[in-house]
């Protein structure tokens, strides 16, 4: 089990909560739980079968895209931060 | 009891002098020592030996280990005379500098053989007295100081972030700030935008921001653009010379453009984003680290990116995030401490939580990747809506 942290953007498609647990020893299969609870993440975070490009997902600090990407391994107890682009400044 | 001139004459024989001839030999070879003028402060303002520092005798044992930490780097002191340098020396011996000299006839005898001198540059005393705070830290200090008086600072946005960054900035006398931005001032805004009030609605933005930030400190040039910065443009703005850009756009068009921009001219770019109750900030600095197209190398489809305008903001928020990005810049334009370079630090407010990721550099970045694909301008607004880029 691992602590998914749902950014502001995403918070409506999982029912308002900030952290929700989730279950997987790599990336796709940790989003792939995540996304079968809450299928109005998928567009949110997948394209193409890869991470969308204005996403970022890291595991424990270190952006995937620099590991292993959806293959990345992500051990028990893991935090899993994810990130969409944010542009406001207003 | 030995006298002064025994004393004198004993110490003098125990360090190593250099006549001026000497010492200007050394100051021209490629391993120059660090010269350390140690004379009283009224005597260093009235000239010094080009590039020389200034700790009087007084607290030399003091301050030097900030100077020289190494105490294998070669020091060459000098006073009026060369004789409290000799003093000088003997000191920097026992705390261990290996190679110290003093300079015999000290700067009477230097300026008398028509050797170059320079006028130090101070800061006259009302300015000494507005800044006296950062004069007493010692990584800034009157030279500190005097380097942000020379600093230029541009801000996109006079928003939220741009608030209080270029409040701070302003107060802090960094002595030029462009402020760009093409709105007025409006009612929604003054929740957050503390740079405004209820008497500006209505104006423009950057003149708004202009007024308060000359009032605050008319040391500042205030330089405002009431314009959207667009590939038309920004290479005019750009053109004005800065030393770093404080981003606190509103829109990924924005974004993308300056960042490619900051790129292109070797500008450092100091991000700041917000949303809700929680912000974003990091350093894109061209060369020692990532640039915002490493970390996300396309903007989302717009029905995915709400701004504030849909979402909703703190206003406290941007205060937090716009001053993180002040520091970052003033440490920039100072050249101290370890700015957010490779590093996104994410705030919320709610859970009063600071975090950190790691940012790293894209060798496949179309912009600052090894290979770029992208060299001239996009544009943005097609590129944004999600229509082919034209590259």
């Amino acid at each position: 089990m691992s602590v998914v942290r749902i950014p502001p953007q995403l918070r409506g498609e999982v029912g308002g909560a900030r952290e929700v647990p989730a279950e997987g020893d790599t990336v796709r299969d940790l989003l792939d739980d995540l996304m079968d609870r809450f299928p109005a993440l998928r567009p949110q975070l997948v394209e193409d079968d890869e991470i969308a490009p204005f996403v970022n997902v890291y595991v424990e600090g270190e952006d995937v895209r620099t590991l292993d990407g959806l293959d990345t391994s992500v051990d028990q107890g893991s935090t899993v931060i994810l990130l969409p682009a944010m542009a406001g400044g207003i | 009891m030995p006298s002064y001139r025994e004393l004198l004459q004993q110490v003098k024989s125990e360090i190593d002098e250099l006549d001026v001839t000497q010492a200007r030999g050394v100051l021209d070879a490629p391993d120059r020592p660090l010269v350390v003028d140690v004379r009283e402060p009224d005597e260093w303002t009235e000239g010094r030996i080009p590039g020389a520092i200034h700790i009087p005798r007084g607290n030399l044992e003091s301050r030097i280990e900030q100077a020289a930490p190494d105490r294998a780097q070669p020091i060459l002191l000098y006073c009026a005379a060369g004789n409290r340098s000799a003093f000088a020396a003997k000191s920097l011996e026992e705390l261990g500098y290996e190679n110290v000299t003093s300079l015999a006839g000290g700067y009477t005898d230097w300026k008398r053989s028509g050797l170059p001198t320079e006028l130090p540059r101070t800061l006259d005393g009302e300015k000494r007295q507005r800044y006296s705070r950062h004069v007493l830290i010692p990584e800034v200090g009157e030279e500190g100081q005097l380097k942000l008086l020379d600093s230029r600072v541009l801000l996109l946005g006079a928003g939220g972030l741009g608030s209080p960054a270029a409040l701070y900035l302003a107060a802090a006398g960094v002595g030029r700030l462009g402020i760009v931005d093409d709105d007025r001032v409006d009612a929604s805004n003054l929740q957050r935008q503390v740079m405004h009030s209820t008497g500006r609605l209505g104006d423009w933005k950057a003149e708004s921001a202009k007024r308060t930030l000359e009032e605050l400190n008319p040391d500042v040039e205030v330089v405002p653009y009431i314009e959207r910065l667009t590939s038309e443009n920004v290479e005019r703005i750009l053109a004005d010379g800065w030393d770093v850009i404080v981003d606190g756009a509103d829109n990924f068009p924005t974004r993308y453009l300056i960042n490619d921009a900051a790129v292109w001219h070797d500008i450092p770019l100091v991000h700041g984003s917000i949303y809700r109750f929680e912000g974003q900030a990091t350093v894109f600095k061209p060369g020692a680290g990532p640039c915002y197209r490493c970390l996300f190398p396309q903007p989302p489809p717009p029905e995915l990116a709400p701004s504030c305008a849909e979402g909703g903001v703190l206003g406290v928020l941007p205060g937090i995030v716009g001053s993180l990005q002040a520091s970052e810049a003033l440490k920039l334009c100072l050249g101290i401490g370890e700015p957010l370079v490779g590093r996104l630090l994410l705030f919320d407010a709610l859970a009063t939580e600071f975090s950190e990721v790691k940012l790293r550099r894209d060798p496949a970045c179309p912009v600052c990747g090894d290979s770029p694909t992208i060299t001239e301008y996009v544009d943005y607004v097609e590129f944004c809506s999600g229509r082919p880029a034209r590259a």
